[in-house]
């Protein structure tokens, strides 16, 4: 076996695959880009290597600077982790050239698998089960409208180099087909410069399960399915093993199937088969076909972890070094039930919105596996996948197992930035979820449900003012003491767009009694920590001005600067005044005209120098007061602006 | 050495003492709440209608949340002006403003629109006075309208009257002392000189004025019409006069601008005290109310007090054999070292040595005193005056007047004649006194003074051959002790500004720490002592 083993990617799996390497003995390289020298796998590795810059194209893209990387730092192998170059044939063949070990298939499976229209082709031909569609190469217009026709609709238009939603469009009726035809191409274009397209069924209650497959080149075993459906816009959310409703049958016939895939094309190295799956009438054997084959290690691998005992990584890096597939079929079984959820740095209520930011505080309870490429102080640029972490949990069933998420989820800790927290929180608590009634139609239609703020109580507006107070974590010697009556003090917060008041009274260290909206909440500290209305206080996190509680998912909380106000001197004047004596040489405006604040209104020439009059505030002239050659007294009135409206 | 109390809070004494002294207390915190209402709730609303905070509020709102507030003067002119002027109509005090101690001067207009009553003048006086001996930047919530002119006689003409303010002003500006003012409301006549005798000066936008004539005075004078913000309001004098320096959209600016001011003032505590961490005492300062009797005529061990006062109850007793009757000895509050000399007693010629030796040693080494005063005098007798107990107590009494320590004095019982002079009563200029509801001072006891007035009439009518019954000297007495009652009272005495506010005495530890506290930003300069008489 190889001993040094270099990883070419960055983030969670990258710090993923490391550890396990670690484990196994090996040496690890990193490699980085400029922005990532101080990241959290720069640091696990015992050597790095800067590839270039900031963005992938610069850095984590080019095989050629990964490959000199591991061969300078004396790497006999290298592991592309998922994304960037790790379904790359042209970067395989060059990691062969080099007399590298590429820690997955070979380039041949990749290509097989590359294209989906010839992936389909393919495994129709090894007796795996393919949507009905249409993956050929003819991309006319009139011909592919016919297609579909024949199909049935409603049809999904993909692009055939296409991943991760784009390039891809549903369509209802053929009256909307060449519609969706011409932004499909254009998109696929953009995306990955390649329009053409292929078109399939659309599965109206449909499923996404997976399986897990594993070969070593000849033979594979199949390590059971995960169930994907919950996802949002083809991104996956929270996955999970083994899939709800699972028959036995369904699961032999979706392994074998998986097997039979994975072996054709003399698959070496974890691979992933995903099939669209029917659920309108359960799950049947008959019901389920091949939609295609991503070969390399899968973001959602740890629940397949989870719920085998088996480490995929180590087993990738035993296969690269030749060994024959660690265990036989019948020696895999599933133990209980395993959840992921991807957390990210991403804007819910705005859609979804990619977010960045520097983790002021990141931590995980200590029952759920986290997976994480960044620590408390890192910062999510717009460089890369805003991807937090996932966190993986696994309970004997999926009742518990569920439960674990969701406590897991409550007991993370994220500052900085938003996160989809709280969505993944409202997720794990979903009653269909809940009941196994999952399809991958669910959060686009309780998205709102979903998304909807958590109610604010008022005892979270107490703690973010105590907070705000500088009183959670100290406050001054004596504090709140006072001879005969405690004194109240405002504190103004912000929450979003929400302007919130509270007023706190201290009557000591650790009890202080806050007024939110007419009801008054008594906060108190013992050893345990604080207690608000009774109830113990979730933790929170003070960075700057910002305050975040962890609860629901992170509430976020503004500290209002009172100082934060419009500079005084002059601002809402209406008069414009000479600041010495001196000659008007220019007037600007004319009365009825609308200023803005900034805008040159008059030129004063005095001692030798022009000076500029400009518009204190918005607003409109009202008169002019002195004429072009005028020359006037310092505090003169030269410009009158119309008197404002009081502020709402 | 930690001591080691002998009080049963079981025991019914115990719980006895309690109930005294939280009648007692009942009694002062309905007296300090009259005094934080103010001018009553239609002055109240009135003032609130007009967007301003409350004088309270503005303390509160200036002072860093949390801050502890160690007010002065809290029932100041209690009970005088047929209480038109709620604590004199001015909130003082000690506080943190980020995290400096300064002393907030806040008028209430809710009380005869902030107007200077004679007891106001004395206690703005005397919280300027705290300010320089211990170096706290000043803070003026400005918001009144001046001398209250049917009292001008007591308020204008004297030294320490109005125009004291100023010269305090001016002189702990040029001690670099800072002096920053928040006019918030009126700032009329000589009260126009707060502002423009300060250092740094905020006014409120359409809310403070300040002018040496107001608009009614500036007509009948020249005839000009003119109206008070054109006269002198914040946009006047930020920009044409330069009153003021800066102008604050309203209240809550205006504090946050003070604030600012503040932490610009470039500040650091300078200790000369060698501080521990600070550890409770062993006792618990609740049982304070058990462990002290009701009635003053009671005898009790002051250590039981100083056991719930000091960090971990210890007290290293100084002279323990010698003199016992006073009580002195080194320990900390809240980590301060500090020099106790505590009353246990009648004081004797050895006693007042005992105290005099102490005070030296705490001046030598820079350590402050707390004078727990319990004391009823020194002893009298011809055996006392004959052994020079004069002497011995002028001993003590020029120690305690010239040593260059802090002094914090709290009456925790009697403070009757000659006592409270070598226990550092007022006279003595302590840094701060406070007084228990329990404490009673004057210059003897109502019954001996009685007494003394009774013998001196009897004599005179014995001498003109008279009669005198039991029941004449019974009545003669009784006005005697009852107006000595009457004044003896810390209501009374605090009303007057003999002391700097009444403490429940639950809170004396946190009321010496903070007074401690305030004290170590002043510099202990040496110490030279008068001519002890030998």
């Amino acid at each position: 076996m190889f001993n040094t083993l270099l990883i070419a990617n960055r983030g969670e799996i990258a710090c993923r695959v490391i550890e396990t390497a670690r484990a196994m003995g090996l040496r690890c390289v990193a490699v980085h880009s400029d922005v990532d020298a101080g990241a959290k796998h720069v640091a696990m590795a015992d050597m790095s290597v800067c590839i270039g810059g900031a963005s992938p194209a610069e850095s984590y893209l080019r095989g050629d600077a990964i490959i000199a990387a591991a061969l300078a730092t004396g790497a006999q192998a290298i592991h592309p982790g998922y994304g960037f170059l790790s379904e790359n044939p042209e970067f395989v063949d060059a990691v062969d050239a080099a007399g590298l070990v590429f820690v997955g298939p070979g380039a041949a499976a990749i290509r097989a698998m590359g294209l989906k229209d010839a992936a389909k082709r393919l495994m129709a031909e090894a007796g795996v089960p393919v949507v009905p569609g249409y993956h050929g190469t003819e991309q006319d217009a009139g011909f592919l409208a016919e297609q579909a026709e024949g199909i049935g609709y409603p049809v999904l238009i993909k692009a055939v180099a296409g991943g991760g939603g784009k390039g891809m469009r549903l369509v209802e009726r053929a009256a909307d087909f060449a519609q969706g035809l011409a932004s499909a191409q254009a998109e696929a274009r953009g995306a990955f410069g390649n329009p053409a397209v292929l078109i399939e069924k659309f599965v109206t209650a449909p499923r996404h399960i997976e399986v897990q497959v594993f070969g070593d080149g000849t033979r594979a075993v199949h390590l059971f399915e995960r169930d994907c459906s919950l996802q949002r816009r083809h991104q996956k959310v929270i996955e999970e093993a083994p899939a709800p409703g699972m028959t036995a049958p369904m699961r032999a016939a979706m392994g074998a199937a998986a097997v039979r895939a994975a072996e054709a094309i003399g698959y070496k190295g974890a691979g992933t088969v995903e099939f669209i799956v029917d659920g309108s009438e359960g799950l049947r054997p008959d019901g389920f076909w091949f939609m295609e084959m991503n070969t390399r290690l899968q973001v959602e691998h740890p629940v397949t972890e989870a719920i085998t005992g088996v480490d995929l990584v180590e087993w990738q890096l035993r296969v690269a070094s030749g060994e024959p597939l660690p265990c036989a079929q019948d020696d895999l079984t599933i133990t209980g039930h395993a959840f992921e959820a991807r957390l990210y740095a991403e804007d819910v209520p705005s859609g979804f919105l990619p977010a960045t930011g520097r983790l002021s505080e990141l931590a995980f309870p200590g029952d759920v596996r986290a997976d994480s490429g960044v620590r408390a102080g890192d910062v999510i640029s717009p460089h890369y996948d805003p991807m937090i972490a996932k966190l993986i949990v696994h309970g004997p069933t999926r009742d518990i197992a569920l439960r674990k998420l969701a406590r897991g989820l409550a007991g993370t800790r994220v500052a900085g930035t938003v996160t989809n927290l709280a969505f993944l929180g409202a997720l794990a608590r979903h009653g269909g979820f809940a009941r196994g009634e999952v399809d991958t139609g669910l959060i686009g239609r309780d998205l709102d449900q979903l998304v909807g703020g958590a109610e604010l109580p008022a005892r979270r507006v107490a703690q973010a003012a105590i907070a705000a107070a500088g009183l959670w974590d100290g406050g001054p010697v004596q504090a709140g003491f006072t001879l005969w009556a405690p004194l109240q003090r405002t504190v103004l917060l912000e929450r979003g767009d929400d302007a919130l008041s509270a007023v706190i009274q201290a009557h000591g260290p650790g009890c202080i009694d806050v007024t939110v909206d007419d009801t008054r909440i008594r906060a108190q500290r013992d050893g345990t920590g604080w207690r608000i209305d009774g109830q113990p206080a979730p933790g929170l996190f003070v960075d700057g001005a910002q305050i975040t509680i962890f609860e629901d998912g992170g509430q976020v909380f503004r500290i209002v600067d009172p100082l934060a106000r419009a500079a005084a001197a002059g601002a809402s004047g209406n008069l414009i005044e000479a600041p010495m004596p001196g000659r008007v040489v220019s007037v600007f405006a004319a009365a009825g005209q609308a200023v803005r604040a900034g805008d040159r209104l008059a030129v004063l020439e005095a001692m030798k120098m022009e000076h500029t009059l400009t518009a204190a505030r918005d607003g409109v002239v009202a008169e002019l007061l002195v004429t072009e050659g005028a020359q006037v007294e310092a505090g003169a009135a030269l410009i009158r602006l119309e008197e404002e409206d009081p502020a709402p | 050495m930690k001591l080691q109390s002998q009080a049963l809070p079981s025991s019914e004494v115990f719980q006895t003492n309690r109930a005294a002294h939280l009648d007692a207390l009942a009694e002062i915190q309905a007296a300090a709440d009259r005094a934080i209402a103010g001018g009553g709730e239609k002055a109240r609303d009135r003032h609130i209608s007009r967007g301003k905070m409350l004088p309270r509020e503005r303390v509160a709102n200036l002072l860093d949340p949390g801050s502890p507030f160690l007010e002065i003067g809290a029932t100041a002119a209690h009970g005088l002006y047929d209480g038109a002027a709620p604590a004199a109509g001015i909130v003082a005090g000690i506080g943190l403003v980020n995290g400096v101690q300064v002393m907030v001067l806040c008028n209430d207009a809710t009380v005869k629109g902030g107007t200077y009553y004679p007891m106001s003048v004395k206690k703005h006086l005397r919280a300027q006075e705290i300010a320089e001996e211990n170096r706290l930047p000043c803070i003026y919530l400005v918001d009144s309208g001046g001398a209250n002119l049917p009292n001008q006689d007591e308020v204008f003409p004297d030294r320490d009257h109005f125009g004291r303010i100023f010269y305090n002003q001016a002189r702990m500006s040029a001690a670099g002392i800072a002096q920053i003012a928040v006019v918030m409301g009126s700032c009329t006549a000589g009260g126009a000189y707060v502002p423009a005798m300060s250092d740094v000066t905020i006014i409120v936008r359409d809310q403070g004025t300040i002018f040496l004539a107001g608009p009614p005075l500036v007509k009948a004078a020249t005839g000009e019409v003119v109206t008070a913000e054109d006269l002198g309001g914040g946009d006047v004098h930020t920009r044409l006069s330069g009153v003021a320096d800066y102008l604050a959209e309203d209240d809550a600016h205006a504090l946050a601008l003070a604030r600012r001011a503040v932490g610009g003032l470039n500040l650091s505590q300078i200790t000369h005290a060698s501080l521990q961490s600070p550890e409770p005492p062993a006792y618990d300062p609740e049982e304070i109310l058990g462990v002290v009797p009701g009635d003053l005529r009671t005898p009790y061990d002051i250590r039981e007090v100083i056991a719930r006062l000091v960090d971990g109850s210890r007290f290293d007793e100084f002279k323990p054999r010698y003199g016992e009757t006073l009580v002195t000895g080194f320990a900390h509050v809240e980590g301060i070292p500090v020099g106790i000399v505590a009353n246990n007693g009648v004081l004797f010629s050895e006693a007042a040595q005992k105290g005099a030796h102490f005070i030296e040693l705490c001046s030598q080494r820079r350590i402050p005193l707390v004078f727990l005063q319990n004391i009823t005098g020194f002893m009298v007798g011809r055996k006392y005056e004959n052994e020079g107990i004069a002497r011995h107590g002028a001993k003590m009494v020029t120690a305690v007047a010239t040593t260059s320590v802090p002094k914090i004095t709290m009456l925790v019982g009697g403070s009757f004649g000659a006592g409270n002079y070598g226990m550092a009563g007022r006279a003595y200029q302590p840094r701060f006194l406070w007084s228990w509801p329990n404490s009673r001072i004057s210059v003897m006891g109502g019954a001996q003074a009685a007494g003394v007035l009774a013998t001196v009439r009897r004599d005179a009518i014995e001498r003109s051959g008279g009669t005198w019954s039991e029941q004449e000297e019974s009545d003669f007495k009784q006005p005697t002790i009852d107006m000595f009652e009457r004044q003896s009272h810390p209501l009374y005495a605090s009303a007057r500004l003999w002391d700097d506010g009444i403490v429940d005495p639950r809170k004396s530890r946190a009321v010496l720490a903070l007074s401690l506290r305030a004290a170590l930003n002043a510099p202990v300069p040496e110490t030279r002592f008068g001519v002890f008489r030998m």
